[in-house]
């Protein structure tokens, strides 16, 4: 037996109770593909929902339900402070106040909120709206592993307004490049952006160098929580960016809802992005102001129930410990990366160690396409994500076609990771290019 | 087993074997199809004589179900006039909405030859249009080499 091998056996005592974690998430238990048990190894894209979760949206829906914001009767209230509640529950999970918390849809629309903030500054009546306009000459910096949602946005702005893109590259062993930091992020930068863990690499790239070089030359910094508000504790008075950016359908709460954190003195200098009601101070028919933040980015009856389910999700987490949702993630992220890697024929694409790394673990096998890897899993009853991961970029850097990903949460179990490696090896076998086992 | 309805060995030996891969001059119009949720590829030619397809050629990048149709396609249009074989991509179509109803599967099997083979696979939506991509381009580039786009 190797080293690897011997090593890939060992686990360490997992921080969460997996089977009281599962015992609040109805979905688990149902089977899939001719009753087999459901391994959700799919977090990343999104996640379960404890039984918490919808039941605070039930509650919401059967008790409380109204527009809240508008109209003086009892459910409008109650629905209003039940809505402002939750908000204050959300903005405290990551270490903000309410009201620099504004509920989006999702990350994606979250980012493309700013980005359109930015270039309609440009274009603003009121000059205190002009601050933050990006036009030609000014420089707009994102890293090559982001999300596409953390990149086709800045591509627009810069189409749009004639600014320019530049990016921080990767290196071979799945981090991100800092060596042209001080040139990449320059005088003319305006804006940066980077995710705290990628989504497909699970790389965790240094913020604190990136935010502070941005902040030097005067530049916002945003960073995309998507995938670590999630998965580990986010401070965002530490952290010191501009914006802070997350789901909530990937950290246990309802689709539908998302957030956009941002220094109140940033928010209160961006125009808004989508315009109607209950975003407004005065309308007349030749123009009208707007509201201060968060209600100046809340246009339109909000997703109250949605809001309220995530801060269900927070309270949850919160009950969990985000330092042991980490601390079990890191765990099985080191038994996975080993179990995994001691396969002949598999490749982790991403670090190979757990420093500065999350449990999103990519990977390809020799012979067999990511999209054939991942239906043999499904047939098992495994769920993983297979593609580019909306990550096209990285898949091309590192010169494969695509990936099958496995990602960990909560109610992730050793006994997932290791249907998982089964899962792979047997994918071998069907797909008949399995090695002979190492002496 | 479903999962062997689907990799049928006819499949598995088109993608170990593809039949008439690579690409070849002349030819009439060039596409170039991905499918962007997984990022699989397909640049494909065709050479029109008259109104027979006289050569389709393909380089491409994917997996097994969408190579594997490339391969099965160029064995079932090559030679045929372009009406007969998009007529012939229409069938394959009726396949893949079939839903794994054997009945349909059993109809089309003559003019379908190896590719019915492919009907395991209308059973998993997500894997369909892994199955189509090459249909797909074969119908734009015929549409172009005839003189530009279909209507």
């Amino acid at each position: 037996m190797t080293v690897t091998a011997s090593r890939a056996t060992e686990r360490a005592p997992l921080p969460l109770d997996v089977e009281a974690v599962r015992a609040d998430f109805p979905i688990l238990g149902r089977t899939v593909r001719d009753g087999k048990r459901l391994v959700y190894l799919d977090s990343g894209a999104t996640s379960q929902k404890p039984r918490q979760v919808l039941d605070a949206e039930r509650w919401f829906y059967e008790n409380v339900n109204a527009a809240p914001h508008r109209g003086a009767h009892a459910l409008a209230e109650e629905a209003t402070e039940a809505y402002e509640a939750a908000r204050a529950t959300i903005a405290s999970f990551i270490g903000g106040q309410p009201d620099e918390v504004v509920f989006t849809r999702n990350t994606t629309e979250a980012i493309n909120l700013v980005a359109y903030s930015f270039s309609n500054a440009a274009t603003a009546k009121e000059p205190d709206f002009r601050r933050y306009a990006v036009g030609q000459g000014d420089e707009i910096v994102v890293t090559e592993m982001e999300h596409h949602a953390n990149l086709v946005p800045w591509q627009q702005l810069c189409e749009r307004t004639g600014a320019t893109l530049r990016w921080l590259g990767l290196t071979d062993d799945g981090r991100l490049d800092l060596s042209d930091l001080d040139t990449v992020v320059n005088e003319r930068t305006k804006f940066v952006t980077v995710t705290q863990q990628s989504n497909i690499l699970g790389t965790m790239p240094p913020l604190e160098p990136i935010i502070a070089r941005a902040h030097e030359v005067g530049a916002l910094v945003m960073v995309d929580g998507a995938q670590s508000v999630p998965h580990q504790p986010v401070d965002v008075a530490a952290l010191d960016a501009d914006f802070l950016v997350f789901s909530g359908h990937k950290m246990l709460g309802p689709t539908g809802v998302g957030v956009l954190w941002g220094r109140s003195e940033v928010l209160a200098a961006m125009p808004p992005f989508l315009t109607g009601g209950s975003m407004i101070e005065v309308v007349r028919m030749e123009g009208s102001t707007f509201a201060p933040p968060p209600q100046r980015f809340e246009a339109g009856v909000p997703m109250t129930a949605q809001v309220i389910g995530l801060a269900a999700a927070c309270d949850y987490l919160t009950g969990l410990g985000m330092q042991h949702v980490l601390a079990h993630e890191e765990a099985l992220t080191e038994y996975a990366l080993a179990q995994l890697q001691a396969i002949p024929g598999v490749t982790v694409i991403g670090p190979v160690d757990t420093v500065a790394r999350g449990g999103a673990i990519s990977f390809t096998v020799e012979g067999i396409h990511p999209h054939d890897v991942g239906q043999v899993l499904d047939d098992q009853g495994i769920a993983v994500r297979v593609g580019h991961h909306c990550a096209w970029p990285v898949v091309r850097r590192y010169g494969v076609p695509a990936t099958t990903r496995a990602t960990f949460y909560v109610h992730t179990g050793y006994d997932d990771v290791d249907a998982l490696v089964e899962g792979v090896r047997h994918a071998q076998r069907f797909f008949g290019v399995d090695a002979p086992e190492e002496a | 087993m479903k999962l062997q309805d689907m990799y049928q060995e006819i499949i598995l030996d088109h993608y170990r074997n593809p039949h008439g891969r690579g690409l070849r001059e002349p030819f009439d119009a060039e596409v170039h199809h991905v499918n962007p949720t997984c990022g699989d590829e397909v640049t494909l030619r065709v050479k029109v004589d008259g109104d027979t397809l006289t050569d389709v050629s393909y380089e491409g990048m994917g997996c097994s179900i969408s190579q594997a149709s490339v391969s099965a396609m160029y064995d079932l249009v090559v030679g045929k006039s372009v009406t007969d074989a998009l007529a012939t991509g229409d069938d394959f179509m009726k396949l893949m909405q079939a839903k794994g109803d054997q009945s349909v599967a059993d109809e089309l099997e003559d003019t379908l030859e190896d590719a019915v083979a492919f009907a395991g696979v209308s059973k998993y939506p997500a894997r369909i249009k892994c199955a189509l991509m090459s249909w797909m381009a074969l119908k734009d580039a015929s549409a172009r080499a005839w003189g530009g786009p279909a209507a």
